[in-house]
């Protein structure tokens, strides 16, 4: 077609095929783009349907627990009577393993971060970013195994009096996933920071530890912020490790070597057990579904904005 | 030698101590790092490498750990697999196609960009419930291959996505205007010149996506996919497990011949993972020589 069409000859031969041929190619095209816009647009639908759903179900929640009683209630008990629904203890559980976790990576992602992109020379980075990768790429449900079988009975139970199930080797089980994250978006912050900033600081005498940390890290801290903060989003909605490891009790707790249950876990208990669906207790895990769901939007959203300044800065 | 010389120098000698001290820490971080991978993998291989043998593969469970296998789960995942990447790749890549190459550069593009971006972050558990109320109970596909299909397509969708799109803008803009000169429509554009340049990109992205989506566990569990099966689907409608699923129920039993079970089952879930992720990364160094050279 396309040869047909090129030079003098391929003009001549263009003409006669009329109007309809023009008309049918035009529709051809539109037909085309219609189905492309279609296929962006179940993006859309799936986030209206997300939304549909939780808010369905959460209204209903709501006709029966006030919202008061939600936020404020410091038990957890809607599958026993009496029944409390206070997501306080579930949304400890979840905050003390993101917090641990994120106390655990964001170290180590960060320094790591910073030797691939400052120090190491590329034969080492083309060996290090692969396994990352790989270590990114380790199912949840894995982590989840390993924090049960390793972590917690050769590592944290031998050195302290925790029980089998506690949020600690959960902890570093979600630590040891969002550590990727963290290194791999930082690293590619620092790697936008323009070279001549970098050369700026040697020729004023600067050591390489002083560069990386005056000038690289400074000039990449909204990137590098934006991936702590979608690293912690990752971490209070990741959901096998903590069912594996953590426990099965809301514990209203800050002791990281107690047993803890996080909103996630819950979700799954309630979806594992028989509970009859439009019942009332059905219905919370759509409501901690929510309050999930906003949390990790809004850490998103931040986390996006950040790293849209930093891109406006330096692209 | 002056004070000054001498402050100075005592000065640098302190800051090349911190340098190198800095620079070992950095190692020791990489290491630590790599050595969790290490571990991980050491760990689960010494726990169930005893249990894989064909016998394992092609076993439905069964309540004697040792005469239980993952055949079930592994038909499950196939099905489950290809049903998702029927669904995903199509609507992924249109959608990346649009945006890279349709859209213009108004509100609404900006809407659907952030959209896609926020999708990728929620967390696998909220895709569950979705596709629990969505596909199992408003479209009544009950709790069958095609509901947990649907639900991972929708999953890996904004991965899908975002793959294809780095994909496509990295076809130089020259190769469009080529085919324009020559006459093309923009379909022709896309279709035969863009597409098949970016080809490698977009693979390796889907082969990413889809691995990813073979490890999820959660969503499945949502929609109920049961942990006790044992026949293989014959159709889309039937009820599944599915590898991970699996594992969990192993994994969460107290006995250890279960355990062991869990890890035999890791180590052909992790085999499956690695050799997806090594055929994306020989496509990606591919890709990229190409585009040098």
């Amino acid at each position: 077609m396309a040869v047909r069409q090129t030079g003098m000859a391929g003009a001549s031969r263009i003409k006669p095929r009329g109007p309809l041929e023009a008309r049918l190619r035009r529709g051809r095209e539109a037909a085309i783009h219609g189905l492309l816009l279609f296929c962006a647009l179940v993006s859309i639908l799936t986030t209206f349907g997300i939304i549909a759903v939780l808010l369905e179900e959460t209204v209903g929640f709501f006709r029966d627990v006030s919202i008061w009683e939600y936020l404020t209630d410091t038990r957890w008990t809607p599958l026993f009577s009496p029944a409390h629904y206070g997501i306080l203890p579930l949304l400890a559980g979840t905050l003390l393993v993101a917090a641990f976790a994120a106390l655990f990576a964001i170290p180590i992602g960060l320094v790591t971060a910073i030797f691939l992109s400052e120090y190491a020379p590329s034969w080492l980075r083309s060996i290090v970013k692969p396994l990352l990768e790989v270590l990114a790429g380790i199912p949840t449900v894995v982590l989840g195994f390993f924090a049960l079988t390793f972590i917690s009975p050769q590592v944290i139970r031998p050195l302290t009096d925790a029980p089998v199930f506690n949020a600690l080797a959960a902890a570093i089980a979600v630590g040891i996933m969002i550590i990727p994250l963290i290194s791999s978006l930082s690293e590619d912050a620092m790697s936008a920071v323009p070279r001549s900033l970098r050369e700026g600081a040697y020729a004023l005498g600067a050591t390489k530890f002083e560069v990386a940390r005056r000038v690289v890290v400074p000039a990449a801290l909204s990137g590098i912020a934006a991936s702590f903060i979608l690293a912690i989003s990752r971490a209070v909605g990741e959901t096998m490790i903590v069912v594996l490891a953590a426990g099965g009790t809301p514990n209203l707790t800050w002791n990281p070597l107690e047993a803890v249950q996080t909103m996630t876990a819950y979700i799954v208990q309630v979806s594992l057990g028989d509970t009859p669906q439009g019942s009332l207790e059905f219905r919370t895990i759509f409501a901690v579904g929510m309050t999930l769901f906003v949390m990790t939007l809004a850490m998103n959203v931040i986390s996006q904005y950040l790293l849209h300044t930093f891109r406006e800065v330096y692209e | 030698m002056t004070a000054a010389e001498t402050t100075f120098r005592r000065r640098l000698l302190a800051r090349r101590s911190a340098g190198i001290g800095f620079a070992v820490l950095c190692v020791v971080a990489t290491l630590l790092a790599i050595a969790a991978l290490a571990v991980l993998l050491i760990d689960v291989t010494s726990q169930g490498i005893g249990r894989v043998s064909w016998d394992f593969i092609n076993s439905f469970p069964s309540r004697k750990p040792e005469e239980a296998g993952i055949k079930a789960a592994l038909w499950g995942t196939i099905w489950m697999m290809g049903l998702t990447a029927v669904f995903a790749v199509p609507l992924g890549l249109g959608a990346a196609i649009y945006l890279e190459e349709y859209a213009g550069r108004n509100w609404f593009t900006r809407v659907v960009q952030v959209n896609i971006a926020n999708l990728a972050g929620v967390p696998s558990i909220v895709y569950g419930l979705l596709g629990l109320a969505l596909f199992v109970r408003a479209l009544e596909l009950q709790r069958s291959v095609l509901a947990g299909a649907l639900t991972m397509a929708l999953l890996v969708l904004p991965i899908i996505i975002i793959a294809a799109q780095e994909a496509l803008r990295a076809v130089p803009s020259s190769i469009r205007e080529a085919a324009y000169a020559l006459g093309a429509t923009r379909s022709q554009m896309v279709f035969r010149q863009v597409l098949p340049a970016a080809l490698p990109g977009v693979l390796t992205g889907i082969i990413l996506a889809l691995s990813r989506a073979i490890g999820e566990t959660a969503p499945l569990i949502m929609i109920g996919a049961l942990l006790f099966v044992p026949f293989t689907p014959s159709g889309p409608f039937d009820r599944f497990t599915a590898l991970p699923i699996q594992i969990f129920n192993w994994a969460s039993r107290p006995q250890k011949e279960f355990q062991e079970n869990a890890a035999a089952g890791i180590i052909v879930l992790l085999a499956v993972l690695l050799t997806m992720n090594a055929i994306a990364i020989i496509l990606r160094n591919r890709f990229q020589s190409a585009h040098r050279g």
